[in-house]
């Protein structure tokens, strides 16, 4: 007799009205009108403050404007669940442009299961109608290239050319001018450069 | 901290058996197929931060927001519709309950429409209806929602598919791995044979793992009919042996 596990219950898409339940202002709903999910770092958060952004690309090259992103990191010195810093944001994509950003402050490196440093990263997670089970993927930095180079999870990366997809660029000045340094990170969902998704 | 070397004292989760879950590309849902990675998906370790995940407490929450009958109320009254109680457990794989899991979920009004810019199905809104709650899971794994049953609606997909009524959820469990979205049908619904999305799924006992059962037992005399809707997540493994380094 085998022994007996019960079944992870089944994915199903979040679909096109994920914002309803996820990010009802978004949405239209005179609900949560506070709620900001996509700063996930106020004022008083110690760290570097940086803004992730990009467009998460369908398989014909137009934007997924409908797609719904949770992010998830470390604090500044690399504490999941540090006291003030939840650590977790969500987005979702501009309806028009599908453009989408998170304001947060720069992970610090976290530990690989047999203690090496990984390289600062966030967690990314992508529902939308049409993804019939949420696609992980993670964010790092390109100006942290010997990290990233010694990073455990992107050295487990067999095809070596693929691990770009997971880099995020600093961009050239402040968006609008700002200080804020901000990072493009495009997420391909079919072809060339299909961006790394992870089975974890 | 780069010199961390502190261990997990949790252990990794059970892998997710992909067969089971509906695969990425699924033609008869249109939708996916421009949306569906064409590469075979990259194995992962679990760390740390794949084992640990946000934190809710009800410090989140509004004490209305599990009562979608009365927490989007605009010209008085309550919502319309067949007033119901949706209950049900979250647990793990080795039926351990889910504590402190938030609950999210959203759902069309009674004549299948939902708030939303993008919903263009000729049913009214209802003026008191948002379609948007949420709870967090207590030390047995136990939630509930008091809502109205969603109406079925016609989609673009093959011409004029329509949705079986259906609550949409989300899930976090207590770690980033456990994170999960999927939506609850109704025990008896002549469409959930006929639905594309749910034609995603290719075992039938996984389907029925989303069909809520009528509980006759717990509903609420002369007021609310009540539906069971279990949940598992995926289970945590046990560490026989501290965590031993990878082998490459």
């Amino acid at each position: 007799m085998p022994v007996p596990y019960l079944k992870e219950t089944p994915s199903q898409t979040g679909g096109p009205y994920v914002h309803i339940g996820c990010l009802p202002h978004f949405a239209g709903l005179n609900l949560r009108t506070q709620e900001k999910l996509h700063v996930l770092a106020g004022g008083g958060v110690p760290g570097e403050r940086i803004r992730i952004e990009g467009v998460v690309w369908d398989g014909s090259g137009h934007p997924l404007r409908d797609v719904m992103l949770e992010l998830w990191q470390a604090d500044s010195t690399g504490t999941y669940n540090a006291p003030g810093f939840r650590g977790w944001g969500r987005v979702g994509a501009d309806p028009q442009t599908g453009l989408w950003g998170f304001e947060t402050v720069r992970p610090g490196a976290t530990p690989w299961i047999d203690g090496r440093p990984q390289a600062p990263h966030c967690s990314l997670l992508l529902f939308a109608r049409g993804i019939n089970i949420h696609l992980h993927t993670r964010i790092y930095f390109d100006d942290r290239p010997e990290a990233n180079a010694a990073d455990p999870a992107l050295l487990s990366i067999e095809l070596v050319n693929r691990r770009q997809t997971l880099i995020a660029t600093r961009q050239a000045g402040g968006q609008g001018g700002s200080e804020v340094p901000t990072f493009r990170f495009d997420v391909h969902l079919q072809g060339e450069k299909e961006t790394v998704f992870f089975d974890c | 901290m780069s010199s961390d070397t502190r261990e997990f004292p949790w252990g990794e989760f059970t892998r997710r058996d992909r067969a089971w879950h509906p695969p990425a590309f699924t033609p008869p849902y249109k939708t996916s197929v421009l949306r569906s990675p064409g590469k075979a998906l990259v194995s992962l370790r679990q760390s740390i931060g794949e084992r640990t995940g946000p934190v809710f407490g009800h410090g989140d929450l509004d004490p209305l927001d599990n009562d979608l009958i009365r927490n989007y109320i605009t010209t008085g009254g309550e919502a319309i519709g067949e007033r119901i109680i949706v209950h049900g457990r979250v647990v793990d794989e080795m039926g351990r309950p889910v504590k402190g899991s938030l609950v999210e979920v959203w759902q069309a009004n009674a004549g299948g429409r939902y708030r939303h810019g993008n919903d263009r199905y000729l049913a009214p809104l209802d003026p008191n209806f948002g379609g948007c709650g949420r709870c967090v899971t207590d030390d047995d794994g136990r939630y509930f929602f008091r809502t109205i049953k969603p109406g079925p609606y016609p989609w673009m997909n093959h011409n004029s598919d329509w949705r079986p009524s259906h609550i949409h959820f989300s899930l976090f469990g207590n770690a980033f791995a456990q994170r999960l979205v999927t939506q609850m049908y109704f025990e008896g619904d002549p469409l959930i044979p006929l639905c594309p999305i749910i034609g995603t799924i290719r075992d039938k006992a996984a389907v029925d793992m989303l069909v809520a059962k009528l509980d006759m037992n717990e509903m609420v005399p002369f007021d609310s009919l009540v539906y069971r809707f279990d949940i598992v997540l995926r289970g945590r493994r046990s560490t026989f042996f501290e965590n031993r380094p990878e082998g490459n």
